[in-house]
């Protein structure tokens, strides 16, 4: 390690938390904004056999997101009479800090990284989960039943499925001997599959049942068809955000993509390799990480995004019987497995 | 006075377990003080389609009664018929059922036919055929899009819109007009097929047995739809036909009656050769199974009649002020979404003393109170899709 950091610019650390909170701040709505821009827009039309919106900005329709953006931001705020009105505005916020959080401990290189916590694995997953509460509050101070409804459906779900989440990370903690995620970077970029070192160890490839359990259960993090039971636009009309409109409804847009993006990143750094190539390292891994990084994000995310496309939804019973029957059962197999064979090779 | 003799015993009451079942749940239910929730569904609520409303009594997301509340959409067709005179009726009962307009106005002119006993020549009823089996296409194939829609894939959706619109686009070349085309006159049609009509028909047709097949995979084979879809909202037989349902909801529950085969002879279906699909489980998979065979089953009928179309007159001789005869008839077809007929009076006026019109949706969705009871949210939105009932041929 006889690199120069990048980031180890001498300003003071209250400057570099500034400067650091600032390319956060940036980088995660430009990233939903591509994302929602690449997969809702483009991807689901071209799925769905259609064009899509074509004209704002001259090719493809690429103004057509800021322009809704900037369409929800002159809209009118309206809030329900009987809305517990503190609450029914704090709830997006709280959503979209949940999503802002995560980020902080994903690295983007050897040194690009927010925070590098030593329980970054942990951190990342606790404060994923913390959207709940910004959903139960939306659908509790909404007074309307239909977001009541939607809201305890997120509630039950996401109780069902932050266990296999865990679980099917923990075959990567074991692999990797650490919950640091730059720790699990390092792990895959260096390791070995049983001896041959070629191109590292991406525990998608080890850990295969793993990702394929992550994959699943963020799915269900993410209120992702098949498991958008508290969404249901088809019965419930978004859930806990049918009374929800203009800015507030575009926290909760932001916050729905930018989860996304951050499933996405958390899995392709988990599984993937996150910023690493193989036999790239030091200065090179800083300035070619963050594309690596990305390019591995839309890889995941597009799998997600075509799963939401194809599939209809489970009913809620059915969901957490398969979250309780199948997945974790499952994922608790494969904790053993891994164990076994880590202390075995 | 007081008694001497024994006591007469009390009569032996039958007890439904199931009723007392629900009375001890009732009891527990008082006792605990969960009360229920009522839950508005509609009249503005996508999976109803319009403007059917619903009043749900739920205790958590199970459904404990829900009643229909109909006539948000009523416009009075069939007083406003007295009015019109009998060209003019078309134009009014194309909108009961809008997405099969076409097949509403078949059996309205197939009356006043009958009462001034007069017949459209067989190139006439070969065509009226033709767009009648066209709008049960596109009437289905939404339909096989849209169920998968309200169970939460909203890909089908777009496809079923793509598919209709080849249709629409053929009945558009047809008729001049893609949802109310009005193109029924009394004795016969108001123009012949356009050049070239026949050879698109025929690609178009192939390009709907395709997608059927594409259907089949991506909705019916799906195993999270069949989940969602099988054994929720069984419709037994009896009971179905107790409440009037007709048409394809009632050949799902196994009843294989098809007013196409069975009822008096129209059209030209005697001549065709065709097979009438029935299911025995009545739940919602069956009836989305039922018309998937039904749509390929047109598109077959469809070019078996291509291939038949007889040459000639499209209009026979009609006196050009028309008046009918005074009598009363009724008349039933097998449209889409089911039996529908118009009992029809004329005192040898201009236009209809009386006319009753029996649409299908309106008796399908009488079931609803029935087979909603004790059901989910989530199903209530499955069982609503597969009965697949149009707002404006419940209200009229």
């Amino acid at each position: 390690m006889s690199h120069v950091p990048l980031l180890a610019l001498d300003i003071g650390w209250g400057w570099t938390l500034l400067v650091k909170v600032g390319v956060v701040a940036a980088i995660i709505p430009l990233g939903a904004l591509i994302l929602g821009y690449v997969f809702l827009l483009k991807m689901m039309s071209h799925m769905q056999s259609r064009l899509g919106p074509m004209d704002p900005g001259g090719y493809h329709g690429w103004f057509q997101l800021i322009g809704d953006g900037l369409k929800f931001i002159q809209k009118e705020d309206v809030m329900p009479t009987m809305a517990d009105r503190r609450v029914f505005a704090l709830a997006p916020a709280v959503v979209l800090v949940s999503t802002f959080l995560i980020f902080v401990v994903i690295p983007a290189g050897p040194d690009l990284v927010v925070r590098d916590l030593d329980v970054g694995v942990f951190f990342a997953l606790a404060v994923s989960s913390l959207s709940v509460v910004g959903v139960l509050m939306a659908g509790w101070s909404s007074a309307n039943k239909y977001a009541l409804l939607g809201a305890l459906r997120s509630a039950g779900q996401l109780i069902a499925y932050e266990l296999p989440l865990l679980l099917a990370v923990v075959g990567v903690v074991v692999m990797a001997g650490t919950l640091n995620l730059q720790g699990i970077v390092t792990a895959q970029q260096d390791g070995e599959i049983f001896g041959f070192g070629g191109f590292g160890n991406p525990f998608v490839l080890t850990q295969i049942v793993g990702f394929l359990l992550f994959l699943v259960a963020a799915q269900a993090e993410l209120n992702q068809t098949p498991f958008d039971m508290p969404v249901a636009e088809s019965e419930l009309l978004g859930g806990f955000m049918v009374e929800y409109t203009g800015f507030r409804f575009l926290f909760f847009f932001l916050g729905e993509f930018g989860t996304a993006f951050a499933f996405a990143a958390l899995a392709a750094t988990l599984f993937l390799g996150g910023w690493a190539v193989p036999w790239v390292h030091g200065d090179a891994a800083n300035v070619l990480g963050p594309l690596v990084l990305f390019a591995k994000t839309m890889a995941v995310a597009f799998l997600m995004f075509w799963v939401r496309f194809t599939y209809p939804r489970l009913r809620e019973d059915q969901l957490q019987a398969l979250a309780w029957k199948y997945l974790i059962p499952l994922a608790l197999a494969n904790i053993a497995v891994t164990g076994v064979i880590k202390v075995a090779v | 006075m007081s008694t001497t003799g024994p006591r007469a015993p009390l009569p032996e009451v039958e007890v439904d377990p199931a009723a007392m079942r629900h009375l001890a749940e009732a009891q527990m239910n008082l006792e605990l003080d969960t009360g229920d929730m009522i839950l508005n569904i509609g009249p503005q609520h996508p999976a109803t389609h319009g403007t059917l409303r619903l009043v749900a009594r739920l205790d958590g997301e199970r459904v404990i009664s829900a009643d229909p509340v109909i006539g948000y959409m009523h416009r009075g067709y069939e007083k406003l018929t007295e009015f019109r005179s009998y060209p003019q009726v078309t134009t009014l009962i194309n909108r009961i059922d809008w997405l099969s307009s076409f097949a509403n106005e078949v059996p309205f002119v197939s009356a006043a036919e009958q009462l001034m006993d007069i017949e459209a020549p067989p190139r006439a009823q070969y065509i009226r055929t033709i767009l009648t089996e066209l709008s049960r296409i596109a009437t289905f194939i939404l339909f096989l899009g849209e169920m998968g829609l309200q169970v939460g894939a909203l890909t089908p959706a777009f496809y079923g819109f793509r598919d209709r619109e080849y249709v629409l686009n053929l009945i558009e070349g047809a008729t001049g007009g893609r949802f109310h085309p009005n193109f029924n006159r009394i004795g016969g049609l108001k123009d012949d097929l356009p050049w070239g009509w026949v050879a698109e028909t025929r690609t178009v047709m192939a390009k709907i047995l395709e997608s059927c097949d594409d259907f089949e995979d991506l909705v019916a084979g799906n195993e999270i739809f069949q989940t969602r879809a099988k054994g929720i909202g069984i419709i037994p037989p009896d009971v179905g036909s107790a409440y009037g349902v007709s048409g394809s909801n009632l050949r799902a529950s196994g009843v294989d009656w098809d007013l196409r085969r069975d009822g008096p002879p129209y059209l030209v279906y005697p001549e065709l050769d065709f097979k009438v699909w029935t299911h025995g489980d009545g739940d919602s998979f069956a009836r989305y199974w039922v018309r998937l065979q039904e749509t390929r089953e047109s598109a077959l009928m469809v070019l078996q009649m291509l291939d038949r179309i007889p040459e000639g007159p499209v209009m026979t001789k009609v006196p050009r002020i028309i008046k009918v005869p005074e009598g009363e008839i009724w008349v039933e077809t097998e449209n889409p979404l089911g039996q529908m007929g118009y009992y029809v009076v004329s005192k040898g006026a201009l236009g209809p003393f009386r006319t009753k019109i029996r649409s299908a949706s309106f008796s399908n969705v009488s079931i609803l109170p029935w087979l909603l009871r004790g059901t989910y949210v989530p199903d209530l939105v499955t069982i609503l899709a597969s009965l697949y009932f149009i707002l404006g041929d419940i209200d009229r």
